[in-house]
């Protein structure tokens, strides 16, 4: 041990080399540790060529080390002569293998055992060298990997790609790139939206995707991994495809071990939980700092301006504010009390139940994409039908929720540190209740991109958010008077199962007494009766079933599975017979609902003998009708073709009701029996089309239509996104002159939807019409409802909702 | 059965949503109708008119106030049906209430003329009356018969598919049809040239295409191909069956287009009749007035 190092800085990414860079400049004596024999290993092991981008954008970057978008190749060769121009101390090969002593006078033991005396340390290492493994069974088999250096070393080959992070989907689209290579490439995305990759990955990819390139798979998951093959759990059921090489870019967590010996605490038990760290990024260990991604922060901007600043803190300049600070002043103006933004951080952070789980550094970035704001008592916060997705949580002061629109008396307080609005949050409907403030309140907005970034980056607040909406949808499931005091010991107990297509969660003849409760998704219930499945009922989600077992204990009477990927409330059949016991008014509520299924089954089993071809002939319309997604409707359009003469009145109401463009095609779709399932919008409870909406466009009115509004840029992700091909992309058509100028003196296309002739020949010249996503709005706001089923003039099209519609009790009305 | 299925039975019916345009509301329209023209009977057979009853008697006034004024409204579906306003209304109940409205005509209109008839303007509007209600009833059979079928015919394609396949057959055919001899390209290309659906209203309606150059060129390969072995790369085996793909889905199309030329060409009668119709009673009406 020669020199005792002011600054020894461990690891050389874009955090490290900015940091060591800082130091040059400002003369601190430092040492640059770098494991590999080169600079940023993370970057250097980037996909050849690959297109490096500088997010956020609105973040200015400072450090002495330039970085702009572009190539890998190019920033790492800009980021070699920086270094070497700025003369900075760098060591190769150096990997440290422990840090002991205190601040002052650390020792760094390397592995090929060097000792480095230093005062202070810069942990900047990462978290690429411990990436999240595939947990499935076969994930430990040769041919899964967790790098993907060069993708033109692979052809002719089935390659999944697991995770859409941003690796992921620069990984599957390298690999995808090149026709001659002819892999057939797969991504996997374990949720339905893509909520951790840049946009313009995100757009890249569905570009791919569109040419056919990539095959897309959201809401999946990998169940087995076996050589040759692989099996997906998808919204569909299982699907076992062909598969060589498995690429799994899921993340990756802290190397938490060695960061632990260094006598640094982390925030909590998770495995992807981060350091605890001051403002300055000093961590528990006094002299120890920690920046970059090991920090928190993922982007290579970020990194390198907390490189700059870190040293700077180090060197005294302890007064520095992050790049960041003007705008998170801004936020904070208009908040009453004098705090300054780390005061204001960490008041929002430790007062609000789902934020205590971040660190500072994941605060201030999770700020930047939130609005702080300030509500006088009394003040009304959103309105009942108020189109808003975000989430709000209230970090002081407490709201009330107005249950009856016309009697403001009736309110439910929520208190400081829980949230609201988070129906919104889940499927994009418009705001079920006014919310007001009850006192002088602050509350944290939190718009529906922010608040998916943090369910996914962060577990705790995952799990805060879904323990309150559960307990919200209980109470609002279940009414009969209850209080959430009330449910305490079932939301002790209760599990969140996803159920994919097909699968059931109750079989027939089984023991068991515990209750579900459809939180997302829909259910079919079926019945044996005489060798054959029945169909018995369609529950759409906010129903429960399994009482029948519970209150009459016996074993279960039907059968209950999924129609479509749903996510069922699993509650403990002991702790809901405690609180029926203690609740009469829920178990009479219960009751009546039980005395209605047994009904039902006594129905079908009288009918069976007498009719047993109506039953099976219902049994089956019914499962065509689900196959055709009525099981993720809420409304949908369907046309009796025994009495449809093809007018085709319905498309041109249809057209002549919203800007001379029709939203459904009659002809196209489906046909069972009869039946007809015309390519119009089903409204689906969890609309496809809502998980990729740039402007957030689409919404759900307060009749339960799925809507785009004007704020439609027609990017056309909607329309790719919709599996029932429902949503078109036009541009609106020049206004036709009336219905008596044509009846009478023949002007004008007449009614029903413009040729393109006619429209381009009579478009005004001077306008141009951009095309827009449209589809189908129920009539929202037209008087009258829906003009298709308005303008048959036989009555052939019908508009139902599938509960209404899928009850065996419409046995009657067929069976004639 | 039990109390609270009724209540579901109940509570899907009441939606409404099933019934078609004859059944609509029950039967209400038949039920106004038939009442209308029960009344309208018994007035004649009650109400002594002197010297008898025809269209100049206070009650043969009031029967062709009444049926004027019906007809007038009747015509107005048209216009209904077109005219997309905001509004609780319903094209089906119209539907419902033109088809029993328009019947009971039969009897408002045929009392109104006292069964005085003659070759004269006022029984030509009775007889143009009577020609619309005809084809009307011809409607009527059509909307209830063939929409099933049509369904059934179509068996989830859509004509526009129909018609693409139709062209995708043909640009196989024609490429398929190069390496064949003189006498079979000749068959093929007859069978590109013709206008598999033209021929007039008449091959549309009865849906007999006797000239049809596809089944010809078919017929007259099968003659050749039928009695060979079935060699896989022999062109005029691909074109045979290429032919025979043609036929079958010229059959569903022309089948389709019959179809749907059932569904409408009454209304080709009906709608300028009725226009004759509106034209021979203001005839009727002004004459009437004019000669008093």
């Amino acid at each position: 041990m020669t020199e005792t190092y002011r600054i020894a800085i461990i690891g050389s990414g874009s955090a490290g080399l900015s940091a060591a860079s800082r130091a040059a400049a400002l003369g601190l004596s430092h040492v640059l540790l770098e494991k590999t024999d080169h600079l940023s290993d993370t970057i250097y092991k980037y996909q050849k060529g690959k297109h490096v981008m500088a997010t956020p954008s609105q973040l200015v970057l400072r450090s002495d080390v330039d970085f702009a978008a572009g190539k890998r190749e190019t920033i790492l060769g800009i980021w070699g002569d920086q270094i070497a121009g700025h003369k900075v101390n760098v060591l190769y090969n150096s990997e440290v293998k422990a840090i002991d002593g205190e601040q002052g006078k650390f020792a760094l033991q390397l592995t090929d055992g060097t000792m480095i005396a230093a005062e202070t340390v810069v942990l900047a290492i990462g978290t690429q060298g411990n990436p999240n493994l595939m947990r499935c069974p076969g994930g430990d088999l040769p041919h899964v990997q967790y790098t993907l250096d060069d993708p033109g070393a692979y052809i002719d080959e089935h390659i999944a790609v697991i995770g859409a992070g941003d690796a992921g989907i620069e990984n599957a689209l390298g690999l995808a790139a090149d026709p001659e290579q002819r892999n057939a490439v797969t991504i996997v995305n374990r949720n339905p939206e893509f909520t951790t990759a840049k946009d313009a990955n995100i757009k890249a990819l569905m570009a791919a995707r569109d040419a056919g390139r990539v095959i897309v798979r959201t809401g999946t998951t990998p169940s087995l991994v076996e050589p040759g093959f692989i099996t997906y759990d998808t919204p569909d059921g299982e699907l076992k495809v062909r598969c060589d090489r498995v690429i799994a870019r899921m993340g990756s967590a802290p190397p938490r071990k060695f960061v632990e010996s260094c006598g640094v605490e982390f925030t909590s038990e998770d495995r992807v939980a981060f350091p605890k760290l001051s403002p300055t990024f000093e961590s528990t260990k006094p002299g120890i700092f920690v920046i970059g991604a090991l920090a928190g922060y993922p982007l290579i901007k970020h990194c390198m301006n907390q490189g700059h600043d870190v040293v700077e803190f180090i060197n005294g300049n302890v007064g520095l504010k992050p790049a960041d600070e003007p705008i998170l002043e801004a936020k904070f103006r208009d908040l009453p009390g004098h705090k300054n933004v780390d005061e204001w951080l960490e008041y929002l952070r430790s007062n609000i139940s789902i934020l205590n789980g971040l660190t500072p550094l994941q605060m201030r970035e999770f700020m930047l994409d939130s609005e702080a704001r300030f509500y006088r008592g009394g003040e009304v916060i959103f309105e009942r039908n108020d189109p808003g997705s975000s989430l709000f949580s209230i970090a002081s002061g407490s709201v009330e929720v107005l249950l009856d629109p016309d009697d403001h008396a009736k309110t439910v307080p929520i208190a400081a540190g829980s949230i609201f609005g988070e129906v919104g949050l889940i499927s994009g409907r418009r705001r079920g209740a006014t919310i007001r403030a009850r006192e002088d309140t602050i509350c944290v907005e939190i718009s529906r991109t922010a608040a998916l970034k943090l369910q996914s980056s962060v577990p705790a607040a995952t799990r805060a958010i879904e323990r309150i909406c559960t307990e919200r949808q209980l109470l609002q499931f279940f009414g009969s008077g209850l209080v959430p005091e009330d449910l305490v010991d079932i939301l002790d107990s209760y599990e969140i199962l996803t159920v994919s297509a097909g699968k059931p969660v109750i079989s027939e003849g089984d023991e068991g007494d515990d209750i579900f409760v459809i939180r997302q998704g829909s259910m079919i219930v079926e019945k044996k009766v005489g060798g054959k499945n029945v169909f018995l009922s369609y529950l759409p989600a906010g129903s429960y079933v399994g009482e029948m077992a519970l209150i009459g204990s016996t074993r279960r009477t039907a059968t209950v599975k999924a129609a479509i990927k749903s996510e069922v409330i699993k509650l403990q059949g002991a702790a809901f017979k405690a609180l029926l016991t203690r609740k009469p008014q829920l178990l009479a509520r219960i009751k009546t609902d039980m005395a209605s299924r047994q009904d039902l089954n006594s129905f079908v089993e009288a009918k069976k003998d007498s009719f047993s071809s109506v039953v099976d002939m219902y049994s089956n319309v019914a499962n065509f009708l689900v196959e055709n997604g009525i099981g993720e409707a809420t409304d949908v359009l369907l046309i009796d073709e025994n009495l449809c003469v093809g007018c085709d009145n319905c498309e041109k109401a249809c057209a002549d009701s919203h800007e001379g463009l029709s939203r459904l095609d009659r002809e196209a779709g489906r046909t069972y029996a009869h039946l007809h399932v015309p390519t119009s919008c089903r409204h689906c409870e969890h609309p496809h089309c809502m998980a990729d909406c740039p402007p957030n466009a689409i919404h759900r009115g307060p009749d339960g239509e799925v809507f785009i509004d004007d704020t439609c840029i027609g990017c056309g992700n909607c329309q790719r996104n919709c599996p029932y091909g429902v949503i078109r992309m036009e541009a609106e058509p020049p206004k036709k002159p009336g219905l008596l100028s044509w009846m009478l003196l023949g002007l004008g296309p007449g009614p029903g939807e413009p040729s393109r002739k006619w429209s381009y020949k009579n478009a005004d010249p001077q306008v141009e019409k951009a095309k827009k996503a449209i589809k189908c709005d129920m009539c929202s706001g037209i008087e009258g409802g829906p003009a298709c089923v308005r303008a048959c003039p036989t009555g052939a099209a019908i508009r139902v909702s599938p509960e209404r519609f899928l009850t065996v009790a419409r046995l009657d009305g067929d069976g004639d | 059965m039990s109390g609270p299925l009724q209540r579901q039975t109940a509570r899907v019916r009441s939606d409404g949503t099933h019934e078609g345009f004859l059944r609509h509301a029950s039967f209400r329209w038949l039920k106004i109708a038939g009442g209308i023209s029960l009344i309208a009977l018994l007035g004649y057979m009650m109400i002594d008119v002197q010297p008898r009853h025809n269209g100049g008697s206070w009650y043969g006034y009031t029967l062709g106030t009444i049926g004027v004024l019906l007809i007038l409204w009747l015509s107005m579906l048209g216009v209904r049906k077109r005219k997309m306003s905001r509004g609780h209304w319903s094209l089906k109940a119209w539907t419902s209430a033109h088809v029993y409205l328009g019947l009971s005509l039969v009897v408002i209109g045929t009392l109104h003329t006292g069964f005085q008839l003659g070759w004269n303007v006022h029984t030509l509007a009775y007889v143009l009356m009577l020609l619309v209600i005809l084809s009307g009833i011809w409607g009527i059979i059509a909307y209830t018969n063939l929409p099933r079928l049509m369904s059934a015919n179509r068996d989830q394609t859509t004509e526009a598919q129909m018609l693409a396949s139709l062209r995708s057959i043909d640009r196989q055919l024609h490429d398929a049809a190069q390496p064949l001899g003189q006498e079979h390209a000749a068959l093929v290309q007859a069978s590109l040239d013709q206008d598999p659906f033209g021929g007039g209203i008449g091959r549309r309606l009865s849906n007999r295409y006797p000239g049809c150059m596809t089944r010809y060129a078919h017929e007259q390969i099968l003659q050749v191909t039928g009695s060979q072995p079935r060699v896989d790369d022999d062109p005029l085996e691909k074109v045979d069956s290429l032919l025979g793909r043609k036929r079958a889905i010229l059959a569903r199309t022309r089948k389709h287009l019959q179809l749907k030329a059932l569904l409408e060409i009454w209304l080709y009668i009906h709608v300028p009749m009725t226009f004759a119709l509106i034209a021979a009673l203001i005839a009727h009406i002004v004459s009437v007035f004019f000669y008093w």
